[in-house]
């Protein structure tokens, strides 16, 4: 059974996201994410300043098995990504909520409200 | 597909020891146990366990078995007569000279014979060589369906087995040999990983303990995602990816294993690949190294300099012993590893370095890093 943090939001398509501040979000793949995709070897992360649309995709992550899009789950401009990811990209598994985080975006916060909490996740993976 | 899959006899043990289940082939197996990378660091350290009953046995027997497999079978078990328990690696040709199938087929003594067929194909070859058998007849079948299948891979497999299962006469069995130690149970020294090890045939009811003996050695339990990697840095070809019924063994990296020295051994495909050698095949399968950020994946194509496509990748992943991408790929036949070739990654076309399979041989890359990419 995965992990599913109460105090974050969810995307159908498996990001967790964080509120900093109202108006600027965290980014990541969830627990059971990062379960399906296996050992995680590569991520092309989204660009800073670049402008992604909410369930488009923005990125890369490369598993042993196989090449995922990673989706954004809110609209907006990515202002940060991990950029330590790069080179140590085992970290989507080991420490998805954590150390793992992908991106940071600029977004709007009635956006944000509209994202799964933890419980309606839960539910939707199954769980 | 609404048919239910089928399930081996391990499938509580591979829950039971956290394994995360899979279709392949029709089958339910073990993807793996919780990491693929750990599972495949195992095989190439120490030791691994592959459930691989997917795979099906099926027994031949009979004063025209041995004619029916040198009809049937690309390879000539001719090679095998001086030595009962001895293996041999085959393709099984169409009459135009595509890939049915490939397998291992193993010498008992007498006029018995014991094949080890892919799960895709295992009935509808069985039914096949049943009806090739029933044109001459004096061949009796046995499907060995309450066996199943354990391959134990790795540098320290056969010493662990060896003492696991108290046959310590393992150890001075060779490469590609078998030896059958009791009436229900065979172990051969083959595998599919590129490392040494053994395959070990027993009834379904002691396959468990056979599972667990081995762990208590410090075996891994080890699933088919590790499998494929593991395959795949060995140079060895997947059916049904790297070969298929439209790849005759010449455009499969393959000819080795036709075997035209007997001309009167007038096999299924013979006219077929001797024609072919004639013109030279269309198309070759060659193996891609490429950069981590840039992993080929089946389907992928190989553009040239001037951006005309001149192949696809049939097989590719991340190579987690050599720290690269790595791809079999079926090229047109004039380009070869002096050629300038690109990989289309997403919108990116990053150029790859052509070899001859495998890249992992006798426990190092065949490719050393540094001089493994095009600059």
């Amino acid at each position: 059974m995965s992990q599913v943090p109460a105090q974050l939001r969810y995307s159908t398509t498996h990001e967790w996201v964080a509120q900093l501040v109202p108006g600027r979000y965290r980014v990541g793949i969830t627990d059971h994410a990062q379960e399906l995709l296996g050992d995680v070897v590569f991520v092309e992360l989204p660009q800073t300043g670049q402008a992604v649309q909410a369930e488009a995709a923005c990125g890369v992550i490369e598993s042993v098995k196989a090449a995922s899009d990673l989706y954004s789950p809110l609209s907006g401009e990515v202002v940060a990504s991990n950029a330590e990811l790069t080179d140590n990209p085992q970290w989507l598994n080991e420490d998805p909520y954590d150390k793992g985080w992908i991106f940071e975006i600029q977004a709007d916060e009635k956006d944000f409200a509209q994202l799964l909490d933890a419980a309606a996740y839960q539910n939707s993976i199954g769980e | 597909m609404s048919e239910a899959l089928e399930r081996t006899a391990l499938y509580s043990w591979h829950q039971a020891h956290g394994a995360r289940m899979s279709p392949f082939a029709g089958w339910e197996m073990p993807l793996h146990y919780g990491s693929q990378l750990r599972e495949h660091e195992a095989v190439r350290q120490a030791a691994g366990l592959f459930d691989v009953s997917h795979m099906r046995p099926l027994d031949l027997q009979g004063p025209a078995a041995r004619s029916l497999l040198r009809r049937a079978l690309a390879n000539d078990i001719a090679r095998l007569d001086a030595e009962p328990g001895r293996a041999l690696y085959t393709c099984m040709l169409q009459e135009d000279g595509g890939i049915l199938d490939d397998l291992i087929v193993y010498f008992l003594g007498g006029d018995r014979y014991r094949i080890v067929l892919n799960a895709a194909g295992a009935r509808a070859d069985a039914s096949y060589l049943q009806d090739l058998a029933e044109e001459e007849g004096g061949v009796e079948f046995l499907r060995r369906d309450d066996w199943g299948i354990l391959a134990c891979q790795g540098p320290k497999a056969v010493a662990w087995a060896a003492e696991a299962l108290a046959l310590p006469e393992l150890a001075a069995l060779k490469p590609f040999r078998s030896v059958a130690p009791r009436a229900d149970l065979f172990i051969a020294r083959t595998g599919y990983t590129g490392e040494d090890g053994i395959e070990i045939l027993a009834r379904h009811g002691h396959l468990a303990a056979i599972a667990d003996a081995l762990l208590a050695r410090g075996v891994v339990p080890s699933g088919l995602a590790a499998r494929d990697s593991l395959r795949l840095e060995a140079g060895l070809n997947l059916y049904g990816q790297d070969m298929t019924t439209t790849d005759s063994p010449d455009r499969s990296h393959l000819g080795w294993t036709v075997d035209l020295r007997d001309p009167k051994r007038d096999f299924i495909g013979r006219s077929a690949i001797e024609s072919e050698r004639v013109q030279g095949p269309a198309q070759r399968l060659w193996g891609l190294l490429l950069p981590r950020d840039a992993i080929p994946r089946h389907g992928y194509e190989l553009l040239s300099a001037a951006g005309e496509t001149i192949g696809t990748v049939t097989s590719g992943s991340f190579a987690p012993s050599l720290g690269l991408g790595i791809a079999l790929a079926r090229l047109r036949a004039d380009v070869g590893p002096d050629s300038a070739v690109f990989l289309q990654v997403r919108q990116r076309k990053v150029p790859a370095r052509i070899v001859e399979p495998p890249f992992w041989r006798h426990g190092q890359a065949v490719y050393p890093a540094e001089e493994s990419l095009p600059q």
